[in-house]
């Protein structure tokens, strides 16, 4: 291997890696957040790709079925429990934001796409298409369960997953799609080329992981979500609903992983299921991170990213195996050296 | 009571009636609906078709009935047993994938009617105990294709990056067995999954062994992920695919850096470019107004003219198999079965058929033609 070939197989790597890293970063926010694994998320920013491409190709994307069934179900179980729970007051407010919302979004897509909008309008439309997914799933999924332990969790996670695959199957249809690429320009760097599409991808990770930090640094709400991951009991006690907190880290996330399907549509074809390798290796990037650090399963990302691309030089029929095998090692590292954390233990 | 007597004296007419008529009746199966059905559907309209062209054989008419499998075995051997046991079919056509198309073949050996599948088989048959012939291109003939178009080319040192799945297999054995015996040499064997998100590690390999061209073994939209990665490392050289690129969304997909590459294809995927000369040529005209007529859209596909073939086949076999037995009848089946394995020199829209007992395939190098994709249209490539 010559130092040119290292190069570009770095660059194709770091700009793997930041797709991941968007994913693995939103993975470790839910998780923090509402101790949820949240393995559906490949899927989500897999969905996020297909929806684009359908209103690239000017049909209504099956995204807005999903959208309204879930939304439909959402309110019926938030309406029943409210109900049993006594607060009939409560039931227009938990309407409003369990289908009254998702539906408003739903309307804008409508309408908009009746007046060919250009690019950067049905990039914005996609993603506000995907946003209310993960939260409604969470309503009717998660929350009835929250105080399951994470073994449950995760493994209703998995379920949830292939239910995703199976809805995504019935509303995407077997086709693989490929978006039209956001920009052709490309530069040269020392000599190596480097594609505008990768410099984009590195940008949004780079700009997305920033508003990030400054949303948890700077407002409110940000803190707020790192006081309930912190500790749930204790962030309750100070008027913080952690219901509340993991619907924010729910749109949060799925923002993150809605732009992260958004950028690989261009540079690879997605189908309805190709959700779940791409959720895997963001998978093991967060895990690197230990599942609570974002700079941590960030860098994880990017490391996973790299190993693939060079694994894939190496040898390409053992590429998998060499990322996954990097797995072993790091939970061996990470469970004889960190303290087991507190989470499991009777509050 | 004369509600009675109506029915009996109705059943009566139905019986004297199906012993009147002697068609030639044939059952076709594919699959409509399941994860099939984007190539069961091309089948079925293929089928129809074919009807439009010629529905009788030597004055006898023919009955089809066809029957959705929904792409699942077992539908597909209810299928079949049923088109043998309560409409006593004399011929069975069928389906879109190979496990179905299996499942059917062993329900027409055991009860003897002759099939005709419109899938791939593998494996030998047994001559003595032969039912079943298949109509496609087997993969290997479409990799040799290729490979002689690479010699011909003078290309002597091949990269290779496929699938890292069955079809990636079956290309890469295809170009090692032509290797063994001329003299192109395959350097690499690179493989990406269908779900992979670079390319770019395994073309930087393939780059490395400086290859003349580089042989693709993807199919659809994501085979055109190496040709993007080959384009984007500036390489010049040649590249080479099998028919399984031959997709719309491959065209779309692969823009720019798709442009050039030469495939294997079956001649009616170009009809209207063959030479007059060409023994498809005329016969792929007839097909594609016939499928016009049938279906009021245009042919797009090879898999419909798989159905046609499959057709003439047995319209050509019956011919001769009228000669000896009555249809409906057992030894009708056993003649048309020797008639369709004694095919000499018939020529369809895909391939000139020779069939004869102890192979499933009938089909030589004149099955396929190189046609190269140019400004987005595939073209013929002679």
């Amino acid at each position: 291997m010559t130092a040119d070939i290292a190069a570009i197989l770095a660059i194709d790597g770091i700009a793997t890696g930041a797709v991941y890293a968007l994913v693995a970063i939103g993975t470790v926010l839910i998780f923090t957040v509402t101790r949820v694994i949240f393995i559906p998320f490949g899927d989500i920013a897999a969905f996020t790709a297909l929806t684009l491409a359908a209103l690239d190709a000017r049909q209504l994307p099956g995204t807005v079925g999903l959208v309204v069934v879930l939304a439909c179900m959402a309110t019926v179980m938030e309406a029943v429990s409210l109900a049993r729970a006594g607060e009939l007051r409560s039931v227009p407010k938990a309407v409003l934001g369990y289908l009254v919302l998702p539906l408003i979004v739903v309307g804008i897509v409508w309408l908009t796409m009746r007046f060919n909008p250009p690019m950067p309008v049905r990039i914005v439309l996609a993603l506000l298409l995907i946003m209310p997914i993960s939260p409604l799933l969470d309503r009717i999924v998660f929350r009835p369960i929250a105080d399951a332990s994470v073994l449950l969790l995760l493994t209703v996670s998995v379920a949830l997953h292939f239910a995703l695959v199976g809805l995504g199957l019935l509303f995407f249809g077997p086709e693989g799609v490929r978006t039209e690429p956001l920009t052709s320009m490309a530069i040269e760097i020392a000599g190596v080329h480097v594609s505008g599409q990768t410099v984009l991808i590195l940008t949004a990770a780079l700009v997305f992981s920033g508003l990030l930090f400054a949303f948890f640094d700077f407002t409110l709400v940000g803190k707020a979500l790192r006081a309930t991951a912190l500790n749930r009991t204790g962030a309750r006690l100070m008027g913080i609903r952690p219901a509340r907190a993991g619907t924010i880290a729910y749109l949060l996330g799925s923002l993150m992983a809605g732009v992260s399907g958004v950028l690989i549509a261009p540079v690879n074809t997605i189908f309805y299921d190709s959700g779940f390798l791409l959720g895997l290796k963001a998978f093991v990037g967060a895990i690197i991170g230990g599942m609570t650090s974002y700079p941590g399963a960030a860098l994880g990302a990017f490391g996973v990213g790299l190993l693939e691309s060079f694994a894939s030089f190496q040898s390409s029929t053992l590429k998998d195996v060499i990322v996954f095998s990097l797995l072993i090692p790091v939970l061996l590292w990470r469970s004889l050296a960190s303290q087991h954390s507190e989470e499991e233990v009777e509050e | 009571m004369r509600k009675m007597l109506g029915l009996t004296t109705l059943i009566a007419g139905l019986v004297v009636a199906s012993t009147a008529q002697a068609d030639i009746t044939v059952g076709f199966v594919t699959s409509l609906s399941g994860p099939g059905s984007s190539i069961g559907i091309p089948y079925g309209r293929g089928i129809q078709a074919a009807m439009e062209y010629k529905s009788e054989v030597n004055g006898e008419k023919i009955k089809l009935i066809q029957l959705d499998d929904g792409s699942d075995p077992s539908a597909a051997t209810r299928n079949a047993r049923k088109l043998i046991e309560e409409e006593k079919v004399d011929l069975l056509i069928g389906t879109a994938t190979t496990p179905s198309t299996i499942a059917m073949m062993g329900v027409a050996t055991e009860l003897k009617v002759p099939f005709i599948a419109v899938s791939p088989l593998s494996g030998q048959p047994n001559p003595a105990d032969q039912w079943a012939i298949s109509v496609p291109q087997p993969a290997s003939l479409l990799v040799k294709v290729v490979a002689d178009r690479m010699k011909r080319d003078a290309m002597k040192n091949i990269g290779y990056i496929g699938f890292s799945d069955a079809w990636g297999d079956l290309v890469y054995n295809g170009a090692k067995a032509v290797e063994a015996e001329d003299g192109i040499k395959v350097l690499t064997n690179e493989r990406y999954a269908r779900v992979d998100t670079s390319v770019t590690g395994q073309i930087l390999k393939v780059l490395a062994v400086r290859p003349d061209a580089v042989l693709i073994g993807g199919s659809g939209t994501q085979g055109a992920l190496p040709l993007l990665a080959l384009g984007e490392r500036g390489f010049k050289g040649k590249t080479y695919g099998t028919v399984a690129l031959v997709n719309p969304d491959f065209v779309r997909v692969g823009g720019k850096a798709a442009e050039g590459i030469q495939v294997s294809a079956g001649p009616v995927i170009v009809a209207e470019q063959l030479p007059d000369s060409h023994f498809a040529k005329k016969l792929a005209l007839e097909f594609r107004a016939a499928f016009l007529k049938a279906n009021n859209v245009p042919t797009t596909d090879g898999f419909s003219a798989y159905s046609f073939d499959g057709w003439r086949i047995f319209t050509s076999a019956a011919e001769r198999a009228l000669k000896t037995a009555k249809p409906g009848t057992v030894e009708f089946r056993k003649a048309l079965r020797d008639e369709i394995l004694a095919t000499k020199e018939l020529s369809g829209v895909h391939a000139v058929y020779n069939f004869k007992p102890g192979a499933y395939h009938g089909v030589d190098e004149r099955a396929l033609v190189i046609v190269r994709l140019n400004n987005g249209a595939w073209t013929y490539e002679p």
